[in-house]
Parts: structure tokens; C-alpha cells; sequence
């Protein structure tokens, strides 16, 4: 089975300025994470800060700063990312695979217009008339569900909404029909009622399109309102994957029990939530963490 | 999926504490080279080989030599001792100008700041008039009322640095003023001055401060035009700016009379310059980034 | 949760307005609707869930209430005494009978301060007691909401987002408050943090009958911990009642579209 996206045995290590012998080593952002995402699918991250959930998926389109050292294998399409350099990596960023984010309004450039923001991304991959990008974007941007795209093709940014802006995210991000998408908790920063919209949405485009997607989030809901399967995270290490009825109805892992019964909605009204194990404390890794490097 | 065992506590070993960052060594730096000026210029009469007003017929535009390492002047006066004793000037005035700046700004940019709307507005206004004038012609104007001397351009100097400093402090009060441990504390009793004092204050000073350390170089370079000028610190009480418009004319026959007041100035100029960007890079949390 | 408690009116607010200029070309400035006729009561002891979306005016609300800043018309009564025009002992009295928790245990606590100092503040200002019964008084504080004690002289950045919170939460019990006003108090954390501020607060209510409004864009963690809820909707309250009722029998259409938004932990078979 090949998959769009396969990690074997990735590690990221940030490393410390000074590699003085003696000093304990950084412990990895992610730790030995294994797993393979087929196409079509939507795949969901899901950890607390700290997880190293952002790090794997920024590991992809080889956006971490150059201190951190990527090991093991990471494939798009059966092609191996890591050791790409600039130019590979920056032809495969916005046409392979896009990304979007959690701050669509630190995204977008205030003094563009959201129409020209996509229209410069398709026409960055691929030689087409002005009129031809312009036009691609206008129906990109009615797919991502904006009413009277045409008219609001020359709107700077500020002028949208939150949902909108992220909309436009996705229609910039979608603009050279990319074969993964992987979307860094796009939901939030979003009202609760957006939230839902923007995640359906999402859901749509792997219908229409069979775009994979690989979605990063701290947010349980968000995992079980779009995603076929889940990892779950914890201190770098992928614990368990599953698919996401078996996650919610089966968790496998201690942790992943524990965060299902940390969450207020399902648990009766009033009563005390359980407090998740001091080994499984997201505070006391981030305590370890701290020391370590102060 | 093989599970695995949660992460223990392990032994929590510190790192060996890293070398300063780039920005201390600049504070550093800046630091030592103006104390060494200052305790030069502080213990200029005890230093000082010769008196900065002695005239030495014999030594006119002297040579530097073993007796006077700096050579002399068109009067035959000891360069190294009138440098000595213009840095005194020059640092006096500079710091006296930017402190009594600062000391009026703070308040007033804290009051603009803090309280917004009509105390703003009139805060506000007021120091943009002084801002519209150009620097060296407010220094001037200033001059030609109340006539030439050093109190005089500290004065002048302080006026022009007054609302550039007032602006700095209300911009950062308005960020601090956001936080909602403001609000809080007003919550938990305190009065307008006891949050003013205790939280927005400390809080909002750190640009203010590097704005001052950076607007000393300023001073120093203004303090030295304007007694180039002949418009601050009046002959024969030696100015770094009063030397090199002396050394101007004999610029070729004996360029040290130029060269070594001009390099005390460099120096000065440049001690400032590296507290306040050393100062910058260390309270812009982009600068300390590793 | 507190039902030996009689219902009697704490807090009543009446016809509460506020508006802001909003910003932008002079042109295009207008007023703009940030608390638009709000009325609700909180009774004694109990937790009153003010539930809406960023911009609903739910910060602005909770603002007017603790009376940092001033409604342009309505009434906020609390224990029979309308708060507007309050000054000098009386003001400070209110002040001290109501306190806030606020969002970011980021920006909520001076980064100059050691935390006990913080939590000490409202001892000092309101003249509670001698100088040697606040520092007990700060030790006992910290043991109420879970703190270690000899976290007391550190600074805020050396304390984890929940440690911040929970000083957050003692800094306001410090001087007796019968109302917590509590802004998103727990959106900022992780969920397993989440999780133990939560049970702080029922906890403090169990054990205190401090009454609260606790105000969050999370409907999940609302309904987890209050016995009313008012739902904001651009600055109306669009609906109140109680928990059950609200969650059960949704009135106005809003509240139904948040009710359907709320995450469930089954997800749907597709």
C-alpha cells in the first residue's frame, strides 16, 4: 500500500548552540513517529502543547529553522523529502502540498488583495495569462464558499471576516490542485459556529477533489467531526493510531483515555473531571522541558 | 502499536550556562568604555598633567611629546589635559540634558498614555508643537534668548528631547496599559497612581531608557555643534565642540589639535550607542531569539 | 450543584448599554453596539454561564459589571446597591465583594512580580489584616487552590499557563469576593489543564459559595459548570434560563447553531 504521505522512524532534534560534552541531550521534539497516510484521507494529529504535533508537520515542507535535525524518512508521493534543498522544496511548497494555518490574518499580506494572493500562487507554478489566474482565483474562491467572489477579488484582507480569511487561505492553498494538504490547527482561532463551517468545508474539498489531508489539532472535536483516522501525541511520540470511531469508542493508549475523560462535554454536569495522571502531565513535561534548556 | 511507557522524571541536569548573549556584551562593552571616560573626566584635575587653561608660550602648536602626549594648541595649551576636561563638559551636559528630559517626558508620556481621550489629546498636542521645530534651530532660538553657555544648551537640548521621549513612554504605556494585570490590579484595590507607580511604570520603561542611551549620543554630537558654533560652552572653559572649531584652522600645521578631541567624541558617541542598542536588542524579545 | 442555598438576588443588571466609536476613516466611524439592553440576575452561590462568540460583547459586559469601566445607561445592582456612582469607602468595599479572573495567565499577572506578591496586592490596598496575617493569609491561598507554597517569590514566566491561573484564581479570592467575574478563564489552556481549573472553580463554589459568571465561548465547558446560562449574541442577550432547560429546549435560533457546533466525542458515521 503506498500512501500520499509516509513517515518511517522520523526524529527532529533541535540542537543546543553549544555541544559541550557532558550536557544531557535535548530531548527530541518528535521521537521515532512511524505511520502512512493513504490518499483521500483525512488524517488527523491530535496532542496537547508541547506534543511535538506542529514540528512533525512543519518537518514536511522542510519549514524548520535550520538548528533542527530531521532523521528517518519522510515520502511524498514515494518521493523522500528530507535532504531536499531550497529550490526542490520551495517547487513542491503551494503545488504538491500546501499548508495552512492557524493565523490566516498573519498569512495573508495586509496590502494585497485576497484575489491577487491566489492568483499569485497559481501563476508562481505554472505560466498562465494574468485574465487565466485571475479567473482560476475568482472560481477557487467560489468553491471555498465566498459569495460574489468577483466582487470581493480586490478586498485587502482586513476587510473579511475571520472564517472568510481562512476561506481564502484554503482557496490559495488549494490553487494548484496540491495532492496534500496539511492544515495547522485551521480551525482555531475561529468562532465555534465558523469553526464548524470551515471544517466542513474541508471535508468537501476531500470529497470533490480527493485531497489528503493531514490535520494537526489540540481539539478532540475538530478529530471527531472530519477526520478517518487519528495519531495522538504525546512528548514527541506518536502513541496510538486508530481510526476515529475506534479512537473515541476504544482508546488504546492510558493518555488517550485520559484526554477523552479530561473534556467537560459528555461528562456528567457538576461532577469532578478526571485530572490526568501526573506521568501523562502535559505541564510536568513542559517543567522537564524548561529545566533542560534554561 | 507498541505502546510506550510513559516518560519519567529523569534527572533534571542543567546546561552550563551559556556564553551572554550578544546584546549584554554590548551593554557590557558600552558600559565599560563610558566608565572609563566618565572616571577620566571625573578625575580630570587630579589626572591631568597641565591645567586646561595654562598657556604655554613656548609650546604653540607643540609637537606631542613625552611632556605632552597630545601636543598643544594655538595658545600652547596641553591637549590631553583640555580633552580631559572637555569630556567633563561634554558629558555633563549630555547627561544632565537627556536625564532632566527623561524625568519630565516619563510623567507626561504615562498621563497620555494611561489616560487617553481629552488628557491625552492636550499632552499630546503640546509636545508636538516643539517636535514641528527643527533641532538645531530650537537649540538656537533658544541661544539667542537666553544667551550662550553650557546650562544654556543642556536646556535646549532637553527641550528637544522632551517630546521625542514623551512619545516613546505613552506608546509603550498603551501596550502595558492592554495587559489585564491593569485592570486586575485596579480590580484588587489599587488606585490610578499606585498602578501607575507600581505596574504600568516599571513596565513601559524599557524603551524609554534605550531611547535616552541612544539620544545621549545625540547629545554629545548636538552639546559639541554647539559650542563649534560658539554657541555652548564658552572659551576658555575647554568643550570637546569648542576644540575641534580651535583645531579647524590649523588643521595641517598640527592636526592634533583636531584629531584627539574628534577621537573622544568618536568614542563617547560610540559607549552610548552600544548601551542603547545592547539595551534594544535585549528588551525586543526578536533580538535574544538563538 | 448548591441547592441548600437560598436563591436570593446577588448581582441584578438592568437595561446595561455600552457603546464604542469604532475605528477606522472618520467617515466610516460609527457607534457601535457593544453591550446592547442586557439584563440578567446572579443569585447568591450560584454559577451564571455567559456564553458568546468573539465580538458578542461578552468582555465588555463583564468589564461593566466589575466597574472598571462605566455603562452609558442601565443599572448594575449588587446586594441591593446600585454600583454607578459608588466612590470613596463604598466603592471600595464593592470592589473588594467582586473580582475578576481574566483569560491569559499571560498578561494577567505583572511579569515583575513575584506571584505572592500579586495575590497579596488586594490585602495590601484594602488594608486586610496585619503585614504578618497576609503573608499566612497568601500560604493559606496558595494551599486552596492547589499551588506549592514555596512557589511564592518566583515570577510569573517560571510558573506553567495552569500554575499562572491558579494564582489568577487565589489573587482574586484574596479578599473574600462573594462574585468571581471569570473571562474565558480556561480557553487558553491545555485541555488536561483545562480540566483542573475546572474542578477549581466547582470546587471553590462547593466549598466557599462564592457565586460566579463565568464567561466562555465554550458552550461544553459552560454547561459543565453552571446552573444558568445567558447566551450574547452582538451584545443582546438572545437567551436565558437554566442549564438544562437551555440545553435541552434551545428558544432562539443562535443558541441552537451553538448547541449543533458543540464538538461531540462521537463522531458522526459518514
Amino acid at each position: 500500500m503506498t500512501g500520499v504521505l509516509s513517515f518511517t522512524d522520523v526524529a527532529v532534534r533541535f540542537a543546543s548552540t553549544e555541544t559541550s560534552t557532558g550536557a544531557p541531550p535535548v530531548p527530541p521534539a518528535v521521537d521515532s513517529v512511524s505511520f502512512t497516510i493513504n490518499r483521500g484521507e483525512i488524517f488527523g494529529i491530535v496532542g496537547e502543547s508541547g506534543s511535538g504535533k506542529s514540528t512533525l508537520a512543519n518537518s514536511v515542507m522542510g519549514l524548520l529553522p535550520r538548528s533542527a535535525q530531521v532523521t528517518g524518512s519522510i515520502r511524498v508521493n514515494d518521493r523522500e523529502v528530507i535532504g531536499l534543498d531550497d529550490d526542490q522544496l520551495r517547487s513542491m511548497r503551494g503545488d504538491e502540498v500546501s499548508m495552512i494555518f492557524q493565523d490566516a490574518s498573519a498569512s495573508l499580506d495586509p496590502t494585497w488583495s485576497v484575489g491577487d494572493q491566489i492568483a499569485e500562487t497559481i501563476r508562481a507554478h505554472r505560466t498562465i495569462s494574468r485574465r487565466g489566474a485571475r479567473a482560476k482565483a475568482i472560481s477557487l474562491m467560489t468553491e471555498v464558499g465566498i459569495a460574489d467572489a468577483a466582487s470581493r477579488y480586490s478586498d485587502a484582507p482586513h476587510r473579511l471576516s475571520g472564517g472568510m480569511r481562512q476561506r481564502i487561505m484554503i482557496a490559495a492553498a488549494l490553487a494548484n490542485n496540491p495532492q496534500l494538504l496539511i492544515a495547522d490547527e485551521p480551525t482555531t482561532a475561529l468562532d465555534v459556529t465558523i469553526q464548524a463551517q470551515v471544517l466542513a468545508l474541508i471535508g468537501e474539498l476531500r470529497k470533490n477533489h480527493g485531497t489528503t489531508v493531514l490535520l494537526i489539532t489540540h481539539d478532540l472535536g475538530v478529530v471527531a467531526q472530519v477526520c478517518d483516522r487519528v495519531g495522538v501525541m504525546y512528548g514527541g511520540k506518536l502513541l496510538e493510531v486508530a481510526a476515529a470511531e475506534d479512537l473515541f469508542a476504544n482508546p488504546q493508549h492510558a493518555y488517550t483515555r485520559a484526554l477523552l475523560a479530561a473534556s467537560p462535554s459528555g461528562a456528567p454536569r457538576g461532577s469532578r473531571l478526571p485530572v490526568i495522571p501526573a506521568a501523562w502531565n502535559i505541564e510536568d513535561l513542559q517543567r522537564l522541558r524548561q529545566e533542560g534548556t534554561e | 502499536m507498541t505502546t510506550i511507557a510513559p516518560p519519567t522524571g529523569g534527572p533534571i541536569v542543567r546546561r552550563p550556562r551559556s556564553k551572554p548573549h550578544t546584546s549584554t556584551r554590548f551593554v557590557i562593552t558600552g558600559v565599560a568604555i563610558l566608565g572609563v571616560l566618565a572616571v577620566a573626566a571625573i578625575a580630570a584635575p587630579l589626572i591631568a598633567p597641565h591645567g586646561p587653561e595654562t598657556v604655554e608660550v613656548s609650546r604653540v602648536l607643540g609637537a606631542p611629546n613625552l611632556q605632552h602626549p597630545f601636543g598643544s594648541d594655538v595658545l600652547g595649551r596641553d591637549v590631553l589635559s583640555r580633552v580631559l576636561y572637555g569630556l567633563r563638559t561634554s558629558l555633563l551636559v549630555s547627561l544632565t540634558a537627556v536625564t532632566v528630559a527623561t524625568v519630565i517626558a516619563v510623567p507626561f508620556g504615562l498621563a497620555a498614555g494611561y489616560f487617553g481621550g481629552r488628557v491625552d489629546t492636550a499632552i499630546s498636542r503640546t509636545l508636538d508643537m516643539i517636535l514641528v521645530l527643527p533641532a538645531m534651530l530650537l537649540a538656537i532660538t533658544f541661544i539667542a534668548i537666553l544667551g550662550p553657555g553650557s546650562a544654556v544648551a543642556a536646556l535646549a537640548i532637553a527641550v528637544i528631547y522632551l517630546p521625542i521621549l514623551a512619545r516613546v513612554m505613552r506608546s509603550s504605556t498603551l501596550v502595558i496599559t492592554r495587559n489585564e494585570y491593569v485592570l486586575g490590579a485596579r480590580a484588587r484595590g489599587a488606585g490610578h497612581l499606585r498602578v501607575l507607580v507600581h505596574h504600568v511604570a516599571p513596565n513601559a520603561l524599557g524603551p524609554v531608557i534605550v531611547q535616552a542611551s541612544v539620544l545621549s549620543a545625540f547629545a554629545l554630537q548636538l552639546e559639541a555643534g554647539l559650542s563649534f558654533l560658539g554657541l555652548g560652552t564658552q572659551p576658555p572653559t575647554p568643550s570637546l565642540g569648542g576644540m575641534l572649531a580651535d583645531g579647524r584652522d590649523v588643521l595641517i600645521q598640527a592636526p592634533w589639535v583636531e584629531i584627539f578631541p574628534g577621537i573622544a567624541i568618536v568614542i563617547a558617541v560610540l559607549s552610548f550607542t552600544l548601551i542603547g542598542e545592547g539595551l534594544r536588542r535585549s528588551f525586543d524579545p526578536r533580538g535574544v531569539a538563538e | 450543584m448548591s441547592d441548600i442555598v437560598p436563591a436570593t438576588t446577588l448581582l441584578r443588571v438592568e437595561g446595561l448599554n455600552k457603546t464604542y466609536q469604532a475605528g477606522g476613516p472618520p467617515w466610516r466611524r460609527r457607534r457601535v453596539h457593544a453591550v446592547d439592553n442586557v439584563s440578567l440576575t446572579v443569585a447568591r452561590g450560584r454559577t451564571l454561564g455567559l456564553v458568546g462568540e468573539s465580538g458578542s460583547g461578552k468582555s465588555t459586559l463583564g468589564r461593566c459589571i466589575l466597574g472598571l469601566i462605566s455603562p452609558d445607561s442601565g443599572q448594575v445592582v449588587f446586594d441591593g446597591v446600585e454600583v454607578q456612582g459608588l466612590s470613596g469607602k463604598a466603592l471600595s468595599s464593592f470592589r473588594r465583594r467582586v473580582q475578576p479572573v481574566f483569560q491569559d495567565p499571560y498578561s494577567s499577572l505583572d511579569p515583575r512580580w513575584p506571584v505572592g506578591r500579586s495575590v497579596r496586592e488586594s490585602l495590601d490596598s484594602y488594608r486586610i489584616g496585619t503585614p504578618a496575617d497576609r503573608e499566612r493569609r497568601v500560604l493559606d491561598l496558595f494551599d486552596r487552590v492547589g499551588l506549592n507554597p514555596n512557589l511564592v517569590n518566583r515570577l510569573p514566566t517560571h510558573l506553567s499557563g495552569g500554575q499562572r491561573q491558579r494564582v489568577g484564581i487565589a489573587a482574586a479570592l484574596a479578599s473574600d469576593p462573594e462574585l468571581i467575574i471569570a473571562d474565558e478563564p480556561v480557553s487558553a489552556l491545555d485541555l488536561s489543564v483545562q480540566a483542573q481549573i475546572l474542578n477549581l472553580f466547582m470546587d471553590l463554589q462547593q466549598d466557599l459559595g462564592v457565586a460566579s459568571i463565568f464567561i466562555s465561548h465554550d458552550l461544553g465547558v459552560v454547561e459543565h459548570i453552571s446552573d444558568e446560562i445567558a447566551v450574547l449574541y452582538h451584545g443582546v442577550v438572545v437567551e436565558t434560563g437554566d442549564v438544562e432547560q437551555v440545553m435541552k429546549r434551545p428558544v432562539h435560533p443562535y443558541t441552537s447553531r451553538l448547541l449543533a457546533a458543540i464538538p461531540s466525542s462521537t463522531p458522526p458515521r459518514r
